[in-house]
Formats: structure tokens, sequence, C-alpha cells
């Protein structure tokens, strides 16, 4: 027998409750670890792009689209490279599967996300095919796309001028990332954007959702962001210019609270936890003070038996922690194979780090109370029952 | 003149229940030579186990000088003292109080972890001491698995598996019906003389004083010849 062993043994001693209570851990850590992941994805998203772009929307939302005549005024800035633009068009994959499909100006958009890799050949098939569209590789490959065959996609937003919410568009090219972190992002595909301007029903020809503003030097975002939106102001498409990652983050900021959700639903099952496992190493330490005063008696000190209650503590959340950040792992690989890459919920390093820290934290919120009651034990009194 | 295991010198133990003080001992003075075996009997209240406590390190005394094999146990402090019990003296209970958690040589293993022996020896002494006590074929079972008797042999084996000189016993027999307390003294008389022990034992029972080489007689926290 070892210190270990005795450890093992009793937290053992009532096997349910520590059962239980272990599922509770681990509950708590998968929980733990797929939110927590959920956040790193969103701050993923905005960390994930540099300051080389600026997006411009309009000043009031987004959704308000801005006449594509100001690419020529926004690309004789100085200091602007390339403007590129993007619509959304809100497709949708056969019954009621959603896809990421954007309208765009092949080559302007090329010229921006020079991220995407694709053979120029395809590029130039997607400037010359009206109804073309170029597909990520992650799509592709989920959907078995092959360059030449015809898909249909619906828009849930888009009517076509005959009424039909039915569109067709041919493969002329699939791209990929340049990187890992670029692949990730292949989960899209873009159609041409004058086929969608011509071919759509409703009044919004000649506009789009955003320009992507390629720098030249990326030192200059701040004062070109300034200069474009002065350049539109008191005008009827005042615009708002951000850094890509600021554009994400305009994102995040509409799902903040559910950031905030995530934290106090976090917050409340570490709460309960807390409750939960508190209760039973203060249970297990109550129940057993007679076997404490024995080992004292025998010679254990005080801080020996204050670190024999700690352990337990420790081995406790550790085995549950460590149990349930690697099934959050595991989860998370389902969802995101599961989504095709849509949904990356990725348990990363800074995870695993605030996962262990929690699972020190939390032994030590358990046990250390009991320890110290085991400690403070009073040899004489405990044998007498006192 | 045999040299002294237990010295004990003008000891007075108060205790405080609240804001009330209650002097358990007075003054209490006497000697226990070394491969000895004492009872100590007296009336409930009479500080019979306050005796036991102090002279196996589990308490300090409020005032006086304790010595038990040469240590000054008044002067050590909290730690000093765990070490001490640790290498110098056995405890018997009445309720055995052996760790559930724990076969026999689970529990006889225990009081060796505090020591640098290392498992194999570990595993050597516990099978002698389990030997000593004829348990041997018990080594695998958890006490709820063995009868009174077992289970009180199992303790004085942990009690003897570091070796102590001195070996304290508050009741050892009274938790069991006659036949096995009269096994269980005889085994502590057999390590009394045969093994050397010096073996301090509180009870209450006439019979099993019977079975040590001299009894003390303590009253209200005297003893009986002192008080006379």
């Amino acid at each position: 027998m070892t210190r270990t062993g005795l450890v093992v043994a009793n937290l053992f001693r009532k096997r349910t409750r520590t059962v239980l209570t272990l599922l509770s851990v681990i509950m708590a850590f998968v929980l733990f670890g797929l939110l927590q992941s959920v956040n790193s994805m969103f701050n993923a998203g905005a960390d994930f792009v540099g300051a080389t772009r600026l997006m411009v929307q309009a000043r009031v939302s987004f959704t308000q689209p801005l006449p594509i005549s100001l690419v020529p005024k926004i690309e004789a800035i100085p200091g602007v490279a390339r403007v590129a633009y993007s619509m959304w068009f809100g497709g949708v994959w056969q019954e009621n599967t959603p896809l990421f499909v954007f309208a765009i100006d092949p080559l302007r958009y090329r010229d921006a996300y020079p991220e995407y890799l694709m053979p120029d050949a395809q590029w130039q098939a997607f400037a010359h095919t009206r109804t073309g569209m170029i597909v990520g590789r992650m799509l592709a490959d989920q959907y078995g796309w092959k360059l030449g065959e015809k898909i249909p996609i619906s828009s849930n937003i888009y009517p076509q001028k005959s009424g039909s919410k039915a569109w067709a568009f041919d493969v002329v090219g699939i791209f990929d990332g340049k990187d890992e972190a670029w692949r990730k992002q292949t989960n899209i595909a873009f159609i041409n954007a004058d086929y969608f301007d011509e071919a759509n029903q409703f009044g919004i020809k000649g506009r789009t959702n955003f320009f992507i503003v390629k720098l030249a030097d990326s030192k200059q975002a701040q004062a070109i962001s300034k200069t474009i939106d002065a350049m539109f102001e008191n005008s009827p498409d005042e615009t708002k210019t951000q850094t890509e990652k600021d554009f994400n983050l305009g994102f995040i900021k509409q799902i903040g609270d559910i950031g905030l959700i995530v934290h106090w639903i976090l917050f409340a099952v570490f709460f309960t936890l807390l409750l939960v496992v508190g209760n039973t190493m203060a249970q297990s330490v109550r129940e057993r003070i007679p076997e404490l005063a024995v080992m004292k008696t025998l010679g254990f000190s005080d801080g020996s038996v204050l670190g024999f209650v700690l352990a337990e503590s420790f081995a406790l959340c550790l085995c549950g922690g460590l149990v349930g950040l690697v099934l959050a792992t595991a989860l998370g690989a389902m969802v995101e194979k599961g989504t095709g890459g849509q949904f990356v919920v990725q348990l990363d390093g800074g995870v695993w780090l605030i996962g262990i820290a929690a699972i020190v934290l939390m032994s030590l919120a358990v046990g250390l109370l009991p320890a110290l009651r085991a400690r403070r034990l009073r040899i004489v009194d405990a044998l007498a029952g006192r | 003149m045999a040299e002294s295991m237990v010295e004990v010198r003008n000891v007075t133990k108060v205790y405080e229940r609240g804001k009330q003080k209650i002097e358990v001992l007075h003054g209490l003075t006497f000697a226990i030579p070394k491969g000895d075996f004492v009872a100590l009997m007296g009336p409930s209240g009479s500080g019979k186990t306050t005796v036991l406590n102090l002279i196996g390190g589990l308490d300090q005394p409020t005032s006086g000088q304790i010595s038990v094999g040469g240590s000054r146990l008044d002067e050590l402090r909290s730690g000093e003292l765990a070490h001490w019990r640790a290498h110098h003296v056995g405890f018997v209970f009445q309720f055995y109080n052996l760790m559930p958690v724990l076969t026999a040589e689970g529990n006889v293993e225990l009081p060796l972890l505090l020591t640098k022996l290392t498992a194999a020896q570990r595993r050597k002494n516990v099978a002698v001491a389990l030997q000593v006590v004829g348990l041997s074929d018990r080594a695998k079972h958890k006490p709820r698995e063995l009868s009174g008797g077992q289970e009180q042999r199992v303790a004085i084996a942990r009690a003897l598996v570091s070796d102590p000189q001195l070996l304290v016993c508050d009741e050892p027999t009274g938790d069991l019906d006659r036949s096995t307390a009269d096994e269980i003294l005889g085994l502590l008389q057999v390590l009394n003389r045969e093994h050397g022990k010096t073996v301090v034992m509180v009870t209450h029972d006439p019979k099993a004083a019977g079975f040590a080489s001299r009894t003390l007689h303590l009253e209200k926290g005297q003893l009986l010849e002192q008080a006379a």
C-alpha cells in the first residue's frame, strides 16, 4: 500500500457517491470545454484577420446595400490597392441546409483575397461564366461537388425574375486556403455578382452589402477608414468603415449576449458543482473523523492529514475534469465534422489551460475547508466523539 | 532499580468546557519501569484515559513533566509529538479503530508509511506482525470480514509493526466476550513477557487487570496510594 493507494481507497469508500460526483464533474467540464471553445471560436474569428483590409458597410446596417458605383471613388483614395465587394445570397442546399454563398466580382475578389488559392484558369472561367460558381474545398468535399456540375441552390431571400427562388449554378472552380486557418474558411461558395444583379427580382440592382478595401499599406488603415467615411458623410449612402477584425467583432457584439449567457451558464454549472463536490468532500471528512484521528494517533502530522484530504479532492476534480475535457474535445471534433467545418468547436491549448486552472481552483475550493477541519482535529476530542 | 519507561511527575490536567474549567488530574506522580505490564483502574471520570492520552503523546499536560523512553513529551510541539508517536508508541483502542477501506495488512502497514522502509520491507514487517497475532491467513480481509477478536488482533499488529517499546491500550477487551478477551489479554501478556514491550492498559475489568503484573488505581485524578 502507498499513500496514493490510501487516497484512492478513501475516495472510493462510498463508491456510488463518488461515481455520481465524478459524473457531475465530468459533465461540468464537458460543458465548460464546449462552451469555452465556442467563446474561443468567436475570438479566433476576430484574430484570424489582419488589418490589411477594411470593410465598408452602410452606416446603419450591412443589410442596407450600398451602390457599387462607390467602388471607383474608394479605389481612388491614395493607399487603397483594390476594392472588392460582396453580397449575401442566402443560399439553401436541397431541403433546408443553409450555405454561405456570396455574390462577388470574381477578379476583384481574387485580388482582395490572395489567401484563397485557385488556378487562374478557373478564376477566368468564373469571371466569364455568368452562371458560374466557385466553391470552397470543404464545401466541395462535403457535398461531392465537382467541376462542371450544375448545382441547384435556392435563396431564402432573393427570387429570380420568374419568381422562383430556385437558382442553378455551374461549378467552374474549387478554391483552397493558403494554410490551415484559411482552409477552414473554405466552407463557402461565390457566385457571379453580374449574373445575380441581372437575374434577381428585387430592386437592388447595382448594390452590394459591403466593400472589401485592400490596403497598400496597413499602417494607413485608420486614416483611410476615416477618409472613406468622411467622403460619404451626409450622402444618402453614409458608410461605416472598419478593419476586418472590427467588422467581425461587430458580428460578435451581436452574439455578445450569447457570450454572456455562456459565462453565466458556466458560472451556474461551476457554482452547483462546487456545492455538490464540496458537500461530498465535507461529508466524506465528517463521517471519518475518528479515522482521521487514528491516523494522527499513528503519527501522521496535521499537515499530512490536510494533504490527504486535499489529495482526495484534487484526484476527484482532476479525474472528472480531464475526462470531461477529453470528452469535450471529442464532441467538438464530432460537431466540427458533422457541420462540415462550419462550426469549429475546438478545444485549443488556451481552453485546456483554463480548464486545468479550473480543476486546481475547484480542488482547492472544495477541499480546503474539509482539509483544514481535518488538520485542526484534536485527537483526544475526536476519539471521544466530541 | 529498573529503568523507567514512563515517568509522570506532578502532572495536572485541566480541561476547559466552555467557561468551565475541570481539573482532571491533580499533581499526579508515578513511574512505570521498562518491560512492566500495568493496568490502570478506577471509576469513570477518574482520569484513566487522560493519563493514557498523556503518556501516549496524544495530549499535553497543563503542568508537570512526562518522560517516556527518555523523551520529555511535555516539551514537544504538535509536529514533534506526531513524529514521536510514529516511532515510540503503539495504540490499541476499545473499538479497534481500523480503517474500513483497507485490508488487515493495509491497516497494519499504515504506520509504516511514515518510515523510510521500502515496499518490500514494509510487506515483510507486516507479515511478521500478523504472524505474531496469529492472523497471517486473514491478511487480505477487510475489517468487516473479521470477528471482533480478529479486528483487535489486527489493531495489536498495527500497534506492534513499527516495533515501539510502549503499548498503550484503552480498554482493549471492553467490546469482546470473555473468552476472546482472555485471548487478547494473553496476547498482550506474551508481547510483554516474550517481546519485552511495556504495556499500559486502562480497564474496568478486574479479571483483565489480573493479566497485568501490577495495577494502579486512580480516583478523582490521583493514585489511590498517593491519595491515601
